[in-house]
């Protein structure tokens, strides 16, 4: 007996109301009124299905701090959000930069069975921006990782992050780079300008961030390969992938949910649940970074998913962790910064959180975009309802989500990863998982 | 008003009605009372995570004149420099009964994030948080200079004061730009550019990078103090310099007008940013900022703490 | 809202109390005469001047303000602190007459002896009302009283000055 799941009445990102009929994993038909008699049925009216969501940018935090989160526990969040991929960061403990720890997190991801994890491999050894790290076994690995970052630190060095350019050209890698100077962020707590200067909190001048995207674009045109700019923050970053796209360099940038909705003026609370690496920016990079997102110049919508304990959100702002938690609200978000405000369609997100990402990493059954015959990775979002996001009813182990009491649109309520739905009626569906 | 977090969060008339309060106080210790009942029974925790051996006397000094009971957590051995975290400590104060927490913290916000959590219901009273704010100290800084020039108005208008020095890390400067801006006088820094934070040019005042140009002109200089450390953080190239372009010396007071004062937060780098002559001079009022700490301290006090139900102190 | 006291009735009243305190005080040099802001300070000033017409000389005349000694502190918003003077006579050794406008439960009488207390050791006290009104909850009497008015709990009784509120008079009020 075969598997056989039945969409009624879907939305396509483009606008045409059909069916879409799973089988044995695979999108069989995608057509309006299917018939079938064996199918089990999920009337999805009123809803878009999309592409099972590709993050490019998730902090899973196993091995070595599993009381924030771990493999299993990031992808139920993961399914939760509509995600059929995520690619794990390579900051862990110990630190992915050989092949033993990326084998260890894409087996734990096969053993959840919610999603695909694809581990990244750390640029340099220990993330100390010195040594490269073993990038040709770690791509040769079971986990065949293409995608290479020290996220969380910046490849600082430029003749390390020349070497590390050039020596993925190997197997067509990408290094993709945390931009921070780190001499001009010494000590930085937040986006300076007006607010920090009142806040007193140290601030993180854009500049940082702006001239190493620079230098690197630079880098990558001397050198012919690829790059990827993690999480874009400020209206001067994109200017400089604008122009370097238009000199037809090969970068690609994302940015996160949390950079296309908040800014700085959060931090006058205070409370680190707002503390980001990179911060949150001025209103005005808020908009540019909009643009750039519909105009495709910013390429993708990643997460920065960053889990942190209560411990090291619950106290001072400078001591608290950067990051935030964003799987969960990702879509959402997204909704509400770019379909509600009528910068973007469905198809651009569609192309923003599927397909793009799953090209850049060369994730090879992802972003598929529901053609007939590619396996079945959707996830169905209802954007005519809203939710109210409650930090203590979210499926992450940590709670650091900075969307607390907001009323988001667009309630995601299937995610099928592989033909298997994920999430059911918004509730994680595990019975499925391979382990 | 339950916290004294911000000078940001007082009305002019809530400001002025605390110099006025301390006005009064003053003049009742001045003669022979030494203490008044108003909080007896009230506990207030001196919370010092850093050292300020005078911040902290002051305030002791202001609630045991009203005869509040008074704990002190001082840098040394207290919880919070062994790493316990704010919230522990706060849960402690909570159950000890702290009607007031005064906080002396490191980090910017630490008090605010005292007062906006559940940790704790007393009030908070932010006596210095990293770079960010020092009411207290504003606030007796605008006292002195309205006994001193005020002429009998209840405000500061139209008074021209220079605050001079390390702008980018001073609490202190931080709350005298916004409570002179409040009570209507006209506020000038004067600092290195490495020395004014990016986005100064957003705050309600002038900016001058040359001294002498400033000096002659105003009513009141306000130095801050500047650490020795600033240099090897490359802000300016050596004491020698700053001194030259930034130092109040005999020779700019000088030029000062003859109703003019001097001012200082202390503690004094005398010979870096204020010469020892300046700073014993007629015109210095750095002595008596120091006095008028109490009677403005208290007048915080009374203002938070008199008119608070008994619930909200947890007893 | 009814008039208990005109203002031709607080002026004689007025007259009357500079009388009795003069023949109750017949060294008047001792005499300090403080009110207790606001109200009881404007009449500790009519009364002073009273006096020194009848007595040929200026009177001794200050404020004490009671507001930190006050027990019933946590009961309502923090009030501004009013001026204390004390004339340069001091109090120690003094004849001190406290004044105020109307005496209720005798609470701020109990706090401005308080508030005496901590300036000096007069030789003797002595109280002066415009109104008294009744209800005392403390062992306290006046010496000196204008009117006595009976009341009911649930009245209030409130004195108005030209000095403040432009008439001389006092108005009975019924509260719910
Ligand atoms: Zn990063």
């Amino acid at each position: 007996m075969s598997q056989r799941y039945l969409l009624k009445n879907a939305q396509l990102p483009n606008g045409a109301l059909t069916d879409v009929l799973i089988v044995d994993g695979v999108i069989d038909s995608v057509a309006v009124n299917i018939a079938t008699n064996d199918a089990e049925v999920f009337d999805v009216t009123d809803s878009v299905v999309l592409p099972g969501l590709v993050d490019l940018h998730t902090h899973l935090r196993q091995p070595g701090r599993e009381d924030a989160e771990t493999v299993d526990s990031g992808s139920r969040a993961g399914a939760k959000g509509g995600f059929t991929a995520l690619s794990a960061m390579a900051n862990t403990s110990p630190v992915a930069d050989n092949a033993g720890v990326v084998e260890q997190v894409f087996r734990l991801g096969q053993e959840a069975g919610l999603l695909d994890v694809f581990p990244i491999g750390a640029v340099t050894r220990g993330l100390a921006g010195q040594e490269l790290s073993e990038i040709g076994a770690m791509a040769d690995s079971i986990a065949r990782v293409r995608v290479f970052s020290d996220d969380g630190n910046c490849v600082f060095d430029p003749l390390v992050m020349r070497r590390a350019l050039e020596y993925v050209k190997k197997f067509d890698g990408v290094i993709s780079q945390h931009a921070q100077e780190p001499r001009l962020t010494i000590g930085s707590q937040m986006n300076e300008g007006n607010v920090s200067s009142i806040l007193g909190l140290k601030g993180w001048p854009a500049i940082a961030e702006e001239a190493i995207i620079a230098r690197d674009v630079l880098l990558v045109d001397h050198v012919q390969s690829r790059l990827h700019i993690a999480h874009v923050t400020t209206a001067g970053g994109v200017e400089i992938i604008r122009w370097a796209k238009a000199r037809g360099i090969n970068v690609t940038a994302e940015v996160t949910p949390h950079h296309l909705l908040l800014t700085d003026e959060l931090a006058r609370s205070y409370d680190p649940v707002f503390k980001v690496n990179p911060p949150l920016r001025s209103e005005k990079d808020v908009m540019a970074l909009r643009e750039a997102l519909a105009d495709g110049t910013i390429d993708i919508v990643a997460t920065d998913h960053a889990p942190h304990t209560m411990e090291s959100k619950e106290c001072e702002w400078s001591e608290a962790s950067f990051g935030m938690i964003g799987l969960e609200t990702a879509l959402s978000v997204v909704q509400k910064a770019m379909i509600d405000t009528g910068i973007m369609s469905w198809e651009q997100v569609a192309d923003r959180l599927s397909t793009a990402p799953a090209r850049i990493a060369g994730y090879e059954y992802q972003g598929k975009n529901l053609a007939v015959g590619s396996r079945a990775n959707l996830t169905v979002i209802n954007p005519k309802k809203t939710w109210i996001v409650d930090r203590d009813l979210v499926t992450s182990k940590s709670r650091n989500t900075p969307f607390h009491g907001y009323e988001l649109p667009g309630v995601i309520t299937h995610t099928f990863f592989n033909g298997v739905p994920t999430l059911l009626n918004g509730v994680i569906n595990q019975a499925n998982g391979k382990k | 008003m339950r916290h004294l977090l911000s000078i940001a969060d007082l009305s002019k008339t809530e400001a002025i009605s605390i110099l006025d309060t301390a006005v009064e106080l003053a003049r009742i210790s001045d003669g022979t009372v030494k203490k008044l009942p108003t909080l007896r029974g009230r506990t207030i925790v001196n919370l010092f995570a850093e050292d300020s051996t005078r911040t902290r006397i002051s305030f002791e000094a202001a609630a045991k004149r009203l005869s509040a009971d008074v704990i002190n957590f001082s840098a040394k051995g207290s919880s919070l420099s062994k790493g316990e975290s704010l919230k522990d400590t706060a849960l402690t104060l909570q159950a000890m009964g702290a009607d007031a927490v005064v906080i002396r913290h490191g980090a910017s916000g630490a008090p605010q994030r005292l007062a906006d959590s559940e940790w704790m219901q007393g009030s908070v009273i932010n006596a210095g948080d990293g770079t960010h704010e020092h009411p207290s100290q504003a606030l007796l800084d605008a006292f002195t200079i309205r006994k001193h020039l005020g002429k009998g108005a209840p405000d500061l208008h139209g008074i021209k004061v220079a605050i001079v020095g390390d702008v980018l890390h001073s609490r202190v400067a931080r709350s005298n730009v916004l409570l002179l801006n409040l009570l209507g006088a006209k506020v000038t820094l004067v600092a290195p550019p490495t020395l004014l934070p990016v986005g100064v040019d957003s705050w309600p005042v002038n900016i001058s990078y040359n001294f002498d140009e400033v000096v002659a002109s105003v009513d009141v200089v306000m130095m801050l103090r500047v650490q020795q450390e600033r240099m090897t953080d490359l802000f300016f190239p050596n004491a020698r310099e700053y001194s030259r372009y930034f130092g109040l010396n005999a020779d700019r007071l000088s030029t000062m007008s003859p109703t003019s004062i001097v001012m200082h937060p202390g503690p004094m780098n005398r010979g870096l940013e204020i010469s020892a002559d300046v700073a014993d001079s007629a015109r210095s009022v750095i002595v008596e900022q120091v006095a008028n700490g109490v009677s403005v301290r208290m007048a915080i006090l009374y203002v938070l703490l008199a008119g608070q139900p008994l619930e909200v102190g947890g007893k | 809202m009814s008039s208990a006291l005109s203002a031709p009735e607080i002026a004689r009243a007025l007259i009357r109390i500079s009388h009795e305190i003069l023949e109750a005080n017949p060294d008047s040099s001792k005499i300090t005469l403080l009110g207790i802001p606001t109200r009881g300070a404007h009449l500790a000033h009519r009364i002073g001047v009273h006096m020194r017409e009848f007595a040929g000389h200026e009177i001794a005349v200050g404020t004490l303000d009671i507001t930190m000694h006050r027990d019933d502190l946590r009961m309502r918003p923090p009030r501004p602190i009013m001026p204390t003077s004390i004339p340069h006579q001091g109090v120690e050794g003094r004849e001190v007459i406290l004044i105020d406008d109307v005496l209720f439960s005798g609470r701020t009488i109990r706090s401005a002896l308080d508030a005496l207390g901590e300036i000096g050791r007069p030789r003797r006290v002595q109280l002066a009302v415009l109104v008294d009104r009744g209800h005392r909850e403390l062992p306290i009497r006046a010496d000196f009283v204008g009117k006595n008015i009976p009341t009911s709990i649930t009245q209030s009784v409130k004195l108005h000055l030209t000095e403040i509120d432009s008439v001389d008079e006092v108005m009975l009020e019924d509260q719910r």
